[in-house]
């Protein structure tokens, strides 16, 4: 029952075979060794498993991997060098246990490309999808700013 | 790392460090059991108990057994033909590795599948048919004193605590341990006193929820047992995987990378005898990896009652206070007894009253066991003796911080079990949330349908006694350093903090320290990491280690004629002629204690005292019920803060967590104990949107003379006087008093239309 997908992950051209009900992390997991999207909730309400497929975030848990047929999936794994979001979050503390960091880190760098400079409302407004269950919130909408100011210099 | 190596005379404690781990975390690369696969690993899907107390009469696992993929279905009577008596436990040997005769919960685990593929052996797990005998239940906890629904036939205390050992066999009672403590003559005093003034609170049970769900991998072999495992405790794990197997401890292996939250969900033992049993038996690697929703069917926070009472005079001297505290320890003992113990002599609260009455009761109920979590019950106690002191301020007509003035157990006086408090920054603590509260300048009340309140509440807690922790530190021949500690870092930082001892004692940056994680082949014994312990525990074994292997060094100096400054690379190489060798240092530490005797009375009831105040401000919504804090202020006495930067996280992360069980946290049952709301769903967790509009913390300058470099716990303090706060300042706000927790808006609108 398993069909072959292609798709680029972190902007290498790649295949795997995937079962109907495979879900996104499941495939990132078991094809690709990658475990920065990470399954916690699994109803789509704590966006541990956030990944980027064509540049939107999705909820890896439910979005099923056979959609991803030919999409751009980006995950916290791209890249070789800290990114000023990634700057931001250490220098800011932001992060305790870790493992809701990676989902934070993917959807700050989706807020701050649409909106480069948020105030504390819409930081708020935009990352209210992603817990932190050590609440470092304070932290991570420090976090944010710094990222923002980051980027503005660069 | 050339440059890490170099000593300094930089102070590496007081630092605002990032944590050590920071790259790894941020890039996702951080080490969880959560991301581990063995090669021939099976995994498991547990099929549990559909009622809440009842005899097993069959087990069907022939359909779950031909479901293509399915490797074996294993039920308690398997488990049993293995381990003769398979229940473990810290406090009572009470729980079975699954279900064995009884159920006594709903979400119990009764049978396991077992398959190579997880969506297999869950789609099997469905399949599993089991016949019960419905029992009659109990779930209240004061019910549970005296109801005909007993949860266990027989007592079975495990034998590790002396105050136990009473209980062995004892039958027909739902009472797990009752403590006691009297102090002085409170009978006497409460008949001569102006007013008695007598309340009832409650709190609900809640989970704790890590990110991260548990988890735990074991492989086996014929002679020997390794275990992967998101544990807060693998010391435990190791002697109680031993005793259980009846084997040699060199022969069970406990390894622990970074948790993905604890918060006390991970202690004892949770999966680890399970996945260890299932190993043994299909002789291939077993991991098990819980949902979110088993979660609340494995461990949560205690419900509990506590009935207070005061005896005060007209000038507003307490002087008798009367404590009875019931804790809901659903079906399983956990560390309840323990909860029951070493928070309930507390329950009078931070205030110098000479007679004193408590009798605190750990109770078995129907209900998913309870535990630890943050806190180790205080935040139940403060609940209770804040808001029940707040009530007798506003009666007597005194100012509230005023009123805690004239009463507080300052320095050098004894507590209710007699020991003298010491190092304790009480005052310190109230003065500064007065300060930073600006309580004496006058506050905007609101108006019409949106009415503002300020309240305050002060906590404390007396770190667990009797425990013990050992390190070991490596000084390598370049002169970095390697730390080897079984505390476990969950997200408080606990790596960064030893690191930050170990190179204040050798005059090395932090970042020329690695610190090995928890393997109990490798890393020396440690209690757990728990109630705030490991900072002082660890800490200083981490310290008393560093010392070792500093005064080595310096014999090996002295011996090869270097000059005490010479660095320590020049001293290996001068010893071996190229760069070889190492220094190791061992450090073992366990901090005085003295039990208490029968009235709970001891001179050292603690190695040390944790402080903290809270403060806050809001608005209530009169027509909604809706409760908005819009300033939270939070006040510690965490001694000399060894990273300041992680002290104030701590402190803030402690407090938002304790704001969603103030507000809205509540695990849902309905009248057959099936719980309702065990998802995200439907069980909400604080998110950005629940933050108050400003959060202050602030450590007061404090210094624990026993700890490492003047350092003390910092993980649980934050929590302490949340909830009494908030419901402080809602009277002050409405005039209503909420004495339940969750303080939901139906709560709190109910309260507003009665008082209409």
């Amino acid at each position: 029952m398993r069909t072959e997908i292609r798709f680029r992950l972190n902007g290498e051209q790649v295949a795997a075979q995937v079962a109907p009900h495979e879900t996104l992390v499941e495939v990132l997991r078991e094809a690709f060794g990658l475990y920065g999207a990470r399954e916690s909730c699994g109803q789509g309400m704590c966006g541990c498993c956030t990944v980027l497929v064509d540049g939107r975030a999705v909820s890896g848990c439910l979005y099923l991997a056979c959609l991803c047929e030919n999409a751009e999936v980006r995950t916290i794994e791209g890249g070789t060098a800290l990114d000023a979001v990634q700057q931001a979050f250490v220098e800011a503390g932001a992060l305790q246990c870790g493992f809701c960091t990676p989902g934070f880190v993917l959807m700050t760098r989706q807020l701050l490309d649409e909106i480069p400079d948020p105030s504390e409302d819409e930081i708020r407004h935009y990352l209210s999808g992603n817990l932190c269950r050590c609440a470092a919130y304070p932290e991570i909408i420090e976090a944010v700013k710094l990222a923002a100011s980051k980027r503005r210099k660069s | 790392m050339k440059r890490a190596a170099q000593p300094t005379e930089t102070a590496q404690v007081g630092r605002s460090l990032p944590r050590l781990e920071s790259w790894l975390k941020v890039t996702g690369r951080a080490e969880y059991v959560h991301n581990l696969r063995l090669p021939r690993m099976l995994y498991g899907k547990i099929c549990r108990s559909t009622v809440a107390h009842g005899r097993i009469k069959r087990i069907d696992v022939a359909a779950a057994q031909a479901v293509g993929g399915v490797h074996r279905v294993v039920t308690g009577e398997d488990v049993r033909a293995l381990i003769a008596e398979p229940y473990y436990g810290p406090a009572f040997h009470d729980q079975p590795v699954l279900a064995l005769d009884k159920v006594r919960y709903v979400g119990e685990p009764v049978a396991v599948v077992l398959a190579a593929d997880p969506h297999v052996a869950e789609e099997a797990a469905h399949l599993v048919t089991v016949e019960y005998e419905e029992l009659p239940a109990v779930y209240d906890e004061v019910e549970a004193m005296t109801s005909a629904a007993i949860v266990h036939e027989a007592l079975k205390p495990a034998g590790t605590f002396p105050d136990l050992k009473h209980l062995k066999g004892r039958t027909n009672t739902n009472v797990a341990l009752d403590f006691h403590l009297r102090r002085g003559s409170p009978e006497a005093a409460f008949s001569t006193v102006d007013r008695v003034f007598e309340h009832r609170f409650r709190t609900q049970q809640v989970m704790h929820t890590p990110l991260e769900p548990l988890v735990s991998v074991a492989e086996s072999t014929e002679t020997s047992i390794t275990l992967h495992t998101a544990s807060q405790s693998p010391s435990f794990v190791r002697i109680e995987i031993a005793r259980l197997l009846g084997w040699p401890e060199n022969r069970v292996r406990v390894r622990v990378p970074f948790l993905g939250g604890g918060f006390g969900a991970k202690l004892y033992i949770k999966l680890e005898a399970l996945v260890s049993v299932l190993s043994l038996i299909t002789k291939r690697p077993v991991k098990i990896s819980l949902t979110m929703e088993e979660q609340f069917f494995t461990i949560t926070k205690h419900a509990s009652t506590f009935r207070i009472k005061s005896g005060v005079t007209k000038d507003g001297r307490i002087v008798a206070r009367d404590c009875e505290v019931w804790w809901n320890g659903g079906a399983y003992a956990d560390i309840g007894p323990r909860v029951t113990q070493k928070s309930g002599f507390t329950a009078p609260g931070p205030y110098d009253i000479d007679d004193v009455r408590v009798d605190s009761y750990a109770l078995y109920t129907n209900l998913p066991p309870a535990g630890a979590l943050r806190g180790f019950g205080i935040p139940q106690l403060v609940w209770a003796y804040e808001s029940h002191t707040d009530m007798l301020a506003r009666e007597l007509g005194i100012d509230p911080i005023e009123f805690r003035r004239r009463n507080l157990l300052r320095e050098g006086r004894p507590q209710a079990t007699g020991t003298r408090m010491k190092d304790a920054a009480l005052e310190k603590v109230l003065e500064r949330l007065a300060v930073l509260m600006s309580w004496e300048e006058p506050f905007e009340r609101g108006g019409g349908t949106v009415r503002r309140g300020r309240g305050i509440a002060l906590g404390f807690k007396a770190c667990i006694a009797n425990t013990t922790s050992l390190a070991a530190v490596n000084v390598n021949a370049d002169g970095s350093c390697t730390v080897y500690t079984s505390c476990v870092d969950m997200g408080q930082a606990s790596d960064t903090a030893m690191a930050q001892i170990a190179a204040e004692v050798l005059r090395i940056p932090a970042e020329a320290v690695s610190v090995v994680h928890s393997d109990t082949d490798v890393t020396p014994f440690d209690m757990a990491t728990l109630g705030s312990r490991s900072l002082f525990h660890s800490g200083n074994a981490v310290k008393l280690a560093a010392e070792d292997a500093l005064k080595k060094v310096n014999q090996l100096r002295d011996e090869l004629h270097l000059p005490a400054d010479a660095p320590i690379a020049d001293v290996f190489k001068k010893k071996y002629g190229m760069r070889a060798g190492s220094v190791t240092g061992a450090g073992n530490f366990i901090p005085p204690y003295t039990p208490p005797d029968e009235n709970g009375q001891t001179d050292n009831a603690t190695p040390f005292w944790m402080v903290g105040g809270t403060g806050v401000e809001l608005e209530v919504d009169t027509e909604t019920g809706r409760v908005r804090v819009t300033r939270l202020v939070n006040v510690a006495d965490v001694g000399t803060p060894i990273n300041p930067k992680i002290v104030e996280t701590q402190l803030s992360g402690a407090s938002i967590m304790q704001l969603g069980f103030s507000l809205f946290e509540k695990m849902h049952f309905d009248a057959e104990g099936q719980l309702r709301n065990a998802s995200f769903a439907e069980y909400k967790i604080p998110g950005f949107h629940d933050l108050p509009d400003e959060i202050v913390n602030e450590a007061v300058v404090g210094q624990q003379s026993t700890g490492p470099f003047g350092g003390k716990g910092v993980g649980e303090t934050g929590t302490f006087g949340v909830s009494p706060a908030i419901a402080n300042a809602i009277h002050d706000a409405v005039g209503v008093r909420l004495t339940s927790l969750p303080m939901n808006p139906e709560s709190v609108w109910e309260k507003i239309e009665a008082s209409r």
